[in-house]
């Protein structure tokens, strides 16, 4: 499979996020790496050292937006100064697709900059495909939007997360980033089988996949991107790549964030995985 | 049983719980202490709507968002503004730093806007900056001007054929990244070690910012001295040009919209300077202003 729609039929294979430390390493090296991830929110500003170390970045490396604050999920109306810049900072990147979270996060105005979880009821269902087909309208681009990693449920709940899901990006009519990491740390937090989830999304959505690290504390996991991907995520994805096809791959790796080469050796792990798919199905282990 | 609340109720009622502030011990308080919930146990109002699982309660699960809502905005304003902590101590920092974001919450997509109102809010509540009320002032007004510096756009300057065409009527306008501070204490010796070049960045992480309070505190001492300066961007860095008074005065006004004449006068109201050694002066600073690219077009 060379990429779907919602990727812009791109095959970008495998990427890292962009991150300060490793500017003098990627300028001084320029290591073989396929794509960069960015985080919008950093470049969506008026000027200066970040937008000029991106365009350097540009003149070499293929890169993508991922951002942090869109909140599909919120029940009122998009920021339209947030929009604005978005879509200048699309305008500057000609990123092929976008991708943010499938949450929630502001209220009234005041921003909590945290993903948070989503009732999965019908009116959100509504609400929230709703608003991301306004702004894959406003942004001209394809929008895929993330599995986010969660601490709660809600008492209102009405499905499954991976129903939840499939509804909404069936009424957006939008890609999915599959976040493989965000589906065991939810999966061992709510007490689900994982590979229910990844059996159940809809592979011909899926326009890019995450990978990246966790803390496991005593009754729950969070989602901290800052250690190695564990052996069962990665039987995630292999399941998710054999169901979808290569598909672009993206470690995160936000904190405590190792040398440059460290990440990047283990971003290409999933290279093994990207091979032709093996017919065999993978065995997962250690989930809950 | 109580009908489901709307995705409109659901995340105001959650908002609200999740920025309630803080124990002293950095747990989610036992009963509100907001009065957004008419001061009942959280246990009872996160049950309303939170699900407990086999390990962990409604009220638990509420507070790992509750702790990381307030971890994550508390590393932000600690990057932000590392030389009030210098000056204030560390444990006063953290009570004006919790009164301000409860006062003051995010209002932007972005963090970096975070300490937008901090100078007219600690200037409306000097009790939490103790004794040194007006160093305190003084580097705020320092280290926001850092931020706005920092990524503030850069139109284009005026060339040598636009400063032949001035005239005295002419309006000009400065940089935005250039920020114009009059100080009583030269704040800005104390600032410029303590701030990194390179700013936060977003990200998704559900991390807390592990130096936060390993940072060790040093009594400051910073005599009064009247301080006129420019903190402003070039080459993608951040610098801060000491100014005459004048030279400050004259920025000052040309940056307010008044005319290039109206500027000059601005620039040496009550000066005894003589007519030559001004005209000295102002070519002096044009050509320096010119070389560092702050005078544009008025937009």
């Amino acid at each position: 499979m060379a990429g779907n729609r919602f990727n812009g039929f791109q095959n970008h294979g495998v990427g890292i996020g962009l991150r300060i430390p490793h500017y003098d390493h990627i300028f001084a090296q320029k290591p073989a790496v396929d794509w960069f991830e960015i985080i919008s929110e950093n470049y969506m500003i008026d000027g200066g050292r970040p937008l000029a170390m991106l365009d350097r970045i540009m003149e070499q490396y293929k890169v993508v937006q991922h951002g942090v604050s869109m909140y599909f999920g919120s029940a009122q109306a998009p920021d339209r100064e947030h929009l604005r810049r978005l879509k200048n900072l699309v305008q500057r990147t000609k990123t092929p697709w976008l991708s943010d979270h499938l949450c929630w996060g502001s209220i009234d105005g005041t921003y909590s900059h945290d993903l948070l979880p989503l009732p999965y009821t019908w009116e959100a269902v509504e609400k929230t495909a709703a608003r991301i087909r306004e702004v894959q309208d406003f942004l001209e681009i394809p929008v895929a939007v993330e599995n986010v990693s969660s601490y709660a449920e809600f008492v209102d709940s009405e499905m499954t997360e991976w129903e939840f899901l499939n509804e909404v990006v069936e009424r957006a009519d939008c890609g999915i980033l599959l976040d493989v990491n965000n589906i065991y740390v939810s999966s061992v937090n709510h007490d689900f089988a994982p590979m229910d989830y990844v059996n159940a999304v809809p592979a011909e959505r899926v326009a890019q996949i995450h990978v990246a690290g966790h803390t496991r504390y005593e009754k729950y996991i969070l989602d901290t991107h800052d250690h190695p991907v564990i052996e069962p995520v990665w039987q995630l994805y292999a399941r998710a790549i054999e169901r979808c096809g290569p598909t672009p791959t993206l470690l995160e790796w936000d904190d405590r964030i190792p040398e440059f080469d460290e990440v990047w050796a283990e971003a290409r792990k999933a290279e093994r995985f990207l091979q032709p798919a093996s017919s065999e199905e993978p065995v997962l282990t250690g989930a809950a | 049983m109580t009908s489901p609340m709307s995705l409109e109720q659901l995340q105001r009622t959650m908002g609200a719980a999740v920025m309630q502030p803080l124990t002293p011990e950095e747990q989610m308080q036992q009963c509100d202490t907001t009065g957004r919930f008419s001061g009942r146990a959280m246990a009872d109002v996160a049950g309303e709507f939170i699900r407990p699982n086999s390990r962990l309660t409604s009220f638990e699960r509420l507070e790992i968002y509750n702790r990381q809502y307030w971890f994550r905005i508390q590393s932000a304003f600690h990057e932000d503004f590392p030389g009030l902590r210098a000056v204030v101590g560390p444990e006063r920092f953290e009570t004006l730093m919790n009164a301000y974001l409860q006062a003051h919450p995010s209002r932007s997509f972005t963090l970096r806007n975070l300490g937008s109102k901090l100078l007219a809010w600690l200037t409306q509540n000097p009790q939490f900056a103790g004794s040194r009320l007006t160093l305190a002032l003084d580097v705020v007004r320092v280290e926001w001007a850092c931020i706005e510096a920092f990524d503030n756009e850069e139109l284009a300057h005026l060339t040598a054929t636009d400063v032949a065409a001035l005239a005295g009527e002419s309006r000009l306008a400065l940089q935005p990244h250039v920020q114009l501070l009059a100080l009583t204490y030269p704040a800005d010796d104390l600032v410029l070690d303590m701030h990194q070049q390179q700013k936060r960045e977003s990200s998704e992480a559900g991390t807390r910012s592990e130096d936060v309070d390993e940072a060790p505190f040093k009594p400051l001492r910073l005599r009064k001295r009247p301080t006129w300066l420019a903190v402003h961007r070039a080459d993608l860095s951040l610098y801060y040009k000491r100014l005459s008074r004048p030279e400050f005065q004259m920025l000052s006004a040309l940056r307010d919209g008044r005319t290039l004449a109206e500027s000059l006068e601005a620039g040496f109201a009550g000066s005894r300077l003589s007519a030559n050694t001004r005209l000295n002066l102002v070519r002096e600073w044009f050509a320096n202003w010119a070389e560092l690219g702050w005078i544009c077009k008025q937009q």
